[in-house]
């Protein structure tokens, strides 16, 4: 548990010198238990201070990451159990399972599948982020040449090896040990011998048991060989073990400070049947789980579960929004359409994509309404006829364009008549209420 | 380490809340704790599932979900008993067509279609009229009383109307549906107002209302959590009805559940795409505390029924 002001000070030298820029050592104490401050601050602090408050500070959930160079992913770092709370930081990673039984073509596919996965979603890149090359076969040899198809083939795609043999292991990390794989994993039966192989080669280490006893005893012997950067798999595999645990499993670390438990869950979310392994998938998103292994990758499936996870991982505080601007979408000029609408992220990308579709190169206004959707904006009085005809005329909107007609969405056509009075001599139209009706209106008009 | 699991202490309760008679009777609520954390808490009911039916045939809903429920949108009591068989827990009547900009039906056609559903299934109903908040009120009036006696769940009374939906819903032994536009406080004043004016709150369903994955699911992802946490730790009694979660109408309208798959080749094929929608949504919902959710496709609603069995 994150320690106060007063057991804080009890480690300090207590002398009151200044040096850390504060007036007394227990002044200190009160900024470091606010984490307004850090203990190198203080010259004098002991090795025992530095040992034990330096434990204390440390995050509840360890931040680990898989993979090396561009592609590299990181996850734990967490420090809420509700989003509301603050927000969620590092989404869960997707892998797909690989099966060494599946080497030549069916891993080549899969592979291909991963680099293709790439989503672009307001504004964002969501992609299938990680491959779990797992061991079947109980071939080394076999597994291993799985592994080098995938390093071969996708460089910089992080690397999970799945395998309960430490032979197995060690063939495989041979191919990839300057890629810091997370190596799936650790067992009562194993746990020397992984600990071993992860050590040196300086990868993160899973740790698997049946049920929370087992699990921390696990944890805390791995850790006690050396190795810090764990995962843990408490073998949920049931959507309501998964909640269940998973959610004992973050509140023991970010409530209790419980170290054992203090490392990023791995969720095996596979399924025979691609709906049902969505649905277990999409629970282990919602409910702390930091890295998902999946059997199959469906573009549907990643779709809907990159845009949960997406959800999810937003910033409750600051909804997602874009610059205010008028952008040119296409090869835009004077005579160009003007459309204008909010500085929402998801409202701006719907409505680009669809005058995008429409093949009709257009100006699109961009108004700041403090990332507020259309009609949320208009509720709330920020997407007034007033607020509007002062965007456009400061914007220099009318310099984009040699004619004098702004489509306004649909949804708040209620506004075209305040807004021809408010900007003189313009024409306004009422755009449809929907933006995938967007493509068709132009098209009409052009 | 030994470890002493980290439980909450929980001073209330969700409300139990029946809906329907007789051994089709379904009770949602009654949780004591965070959403199926079986560890620390009961969970007496599964969330419902019910589907939608219309007093109109359903020529706006996308293809995948219209062909799914085949000729059966052709009459309302038909549509009813295809719900049934397919598995619903309830259906949802939503009385689309008394909408002005609808068919602009009156409120005596409403409640003769209420009666004809009422009669063709066994399973409880729950009543909604078009959104409209006047018109809404004498619809609701209306089908009230056709139904009275079948114990049905009448909506939604808004913060607009709410004096006469409640008064319907009252007089005639029904309960209500109370939504409220996505906000922990506003979802409470509309539960303390009713409370005022002699509502028993145990006889409310709340609708924190919906939104689709991918368009807004986190903000009512985030109030439902929020409204279950000040129900159970704070023991808030104005928080403690049940929810339910008005799915499918938001999901059938977005892009996802409508492209076909030359468009946009890199979202994957579209049958499969705007199932999985509805049933991920339906995963948010009812992990963050959803009692009772509102769908539209059979298929989505037999992996949601699944997701449910799963998570109980
Ligand atoms: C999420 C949400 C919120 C979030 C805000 C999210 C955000 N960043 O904007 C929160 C919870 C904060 C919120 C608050 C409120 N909300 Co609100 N909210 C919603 C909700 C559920 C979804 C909004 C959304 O994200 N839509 C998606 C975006 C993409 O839609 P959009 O911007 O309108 O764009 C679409 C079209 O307009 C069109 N389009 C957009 N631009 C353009 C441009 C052109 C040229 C054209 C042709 C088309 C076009 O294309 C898009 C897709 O088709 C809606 C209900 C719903 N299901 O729609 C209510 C809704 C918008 N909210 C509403 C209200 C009343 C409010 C509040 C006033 C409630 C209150 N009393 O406190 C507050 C106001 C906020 C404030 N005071 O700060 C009402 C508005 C009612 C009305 N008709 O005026 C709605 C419609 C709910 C309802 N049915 O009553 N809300
Ligand atoms: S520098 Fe260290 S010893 Fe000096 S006042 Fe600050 S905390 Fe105390």
């Amino acid at each position: 548990m994150a320690l106060s002001g007063v057991q804080i000070f009890k480690y300090l030298p207590k002398t009151n010198c200044k040096k850390c820029g504060h007036p007394t050592c227990l002044a200190f104490a009160m900024k470091l238990a606010a984490k307004q401050a850090s203990l190198d601050a203080c010259p004098d602090a002991s090795a025992e201070a530095k040992q034990a408050l330096g434990e204390a500070s440390a995050p509840p959930v360890r931040p680990v990451t898989i993979g090396a160079g561009d592609g590299a992913v990181k996850v734990g770092d967490e420090i809420c159990m509700f989003r509301h709370e603050k927000k969620f930081f590092n989404p869960s990673v997707f892998a797909v399972a690989i099966k060494d039984t599946e080497a030549g073509d069916a891993a080549a596919k899969k592979i291909e599948a991963v680099k293709a996965s790439e989503i672009d979603r307001v504004g964002q890149h969501l992609k299938v982020d990680a491959i779990a090359v797992t061991e079947e076969s109980g071939d080394p040899a076999k597994f291993a040449s799985v592994v080098k198809q995938v390093v071969d083939d996708a460089p910089g795609v992080p690397l999970i090896l799945v395998s309960i043999n430490p032979a197995v292991i060690e063939a495989g990390i041979a191919h990839c040990a300057d890629k810091k794989p997370l190596i799936y994993a650790a067992t009562a039966e194993n746990a020397e011998a992984m600990a071993k192989i992860a050590k040196e080669k300086k990868a993160s280490l899973a740790v698997s048991a049946a049920g929370l006893d087992a699990l921390i005893e696990l944890s805390e012997k791995v850790k006690g060989m050396g190795v810090e950067d764990l995962v843990l798999d408490p073998g949920a595999r049931k959507a309501k073990d998964m909640i269940e645990q998973y959610t004992i499993i973050r509140r023991a670390a970010i409530k209790k400070n419980f170290k054992p438990l203090g490392y990023p869950v791995i969720s095996f979310a596979t399924r025979d049947d691609a709906v049902s392994e969505t649905m277990a998938a999409s629970i282990g998103v919602m409910k702390y789980a930091s890295i998902i292994i999946l059997n199959n990758i469906e573009k549907w499936k990643m779709l809907a579960l990159l845009s949960l996870r997406q959800n999810i991982y937003t910033d409750p505080q600051v909804p997602m929004q874009v610059a205010q601007n008028i952008y040119k979408v296409g090869e835009a000029k004077e005579d160009s359409p003007l459309l204008i609408t909010t500085n929402f992220s998801l409202s701006y990308f719907i409505v680009r994509g669809e005058v995008e579709n429409s093949k009709v190169a257009s100006w699109l206004a961009v108004m700041d309404n403090e990332g507020l959707s259309v009609l949320t904006a208009w509720a709330a009085g920020k997407f007034t006829a007033s607020r509007i005809a002062q965007f456009i005329t400061e914007s220099g909107a009318d310099k984009s364009v040699n004619h004098k007609e702004l489509i306004i969405p649909g949804y708040v056509a209620i506004l075209s008549g305040a807004l021809e009075e408010k900007l003189p001599g313009w024409k306004i139209t009422v755009g449809p209420r929907e933006a995938n009706a967007l493509p068709s209106f132009l098209k009409g008009r052009a | 380490m030994a470890l002493a699991i980290p439980k909450e202490t929980y001073n209330g309760k969700i409300y139990n809340v029946q809906l329907g008679t007789g051994d089709k009777a379904v009770t949602i609520g009654g949780a004591s704790a965070l959403p199926f954390l079986g560890f620390e808490g009961t969970f007496p009911n599964k969330p419902a599932v019910a589907m939608e039916v219309m007093d109109i045939a359903p020529d706006e809903w996308p293809d995948t979900v219209k062909n799914a429920i085949g000729g059966a949108g052709a009459s309302p009591a038909q549509w009813a008993k295809f719900c049934q068989d397919a598995g619903a827990d309830m259906v949802a009547l939503r009385l689309m067509g008394t909408h002005p900009d609808q068919q602009d039906k009156s409120p005596d056609d409403a409640a003769k279609i209420a009666g004809e559903v009422a009669a063709a299934v066994d399973i409880p109903l729950m009543i909604l009229g078009s959104g409209h908040t006047e018109k809404d009120t004498q619809v609701l009036q209306a089908v009230a009383t056709a139904t009275r006696g079948k114990n049905c769940a009448i909506g939604k009374a808004v913060e607009e109307n709410y004096k006469t939906i409640a008064a319907a819903a009252m007089a005639n032994d029904h309960k209500l549906i109370a939504m409220s536009q996505l906000d922990v406080n506003l979802a409470k004043q509309l539960n303390i107002l009713l409370s005022q004016m002699g509502f028993d709150k145990e006889r409310i369903i709340m609708d924190p209302m919906s939104s689709a994955l991918g368009y807004g699911l986190e903000y009512t992802y985030s109030v439902m959590e929020r409204i279950r946490l000040a129900a159970l730790l704070q023991n808030d009694p104005m928080m403690q009805t049940p929810i339910v979660c008005d799915i499918g109408v938001n999901v059938w309208k977005v892009k996802e559940t409508m492209a076909p798959d030359a468009d946009v080749p890199e979202w994957g094929g579209l049958e499969d795409r705007a199932k999985a929608w509805e049933v991920i949504t339906a995963s948010g919902m009812l992990a963050s505390g959803a009692d009772m959710l509102i769908m539209r496709h059979p298929g989505a609603v037999e992996k949601a029924k699944e997701l449910i069995a799963e998570l109980m």
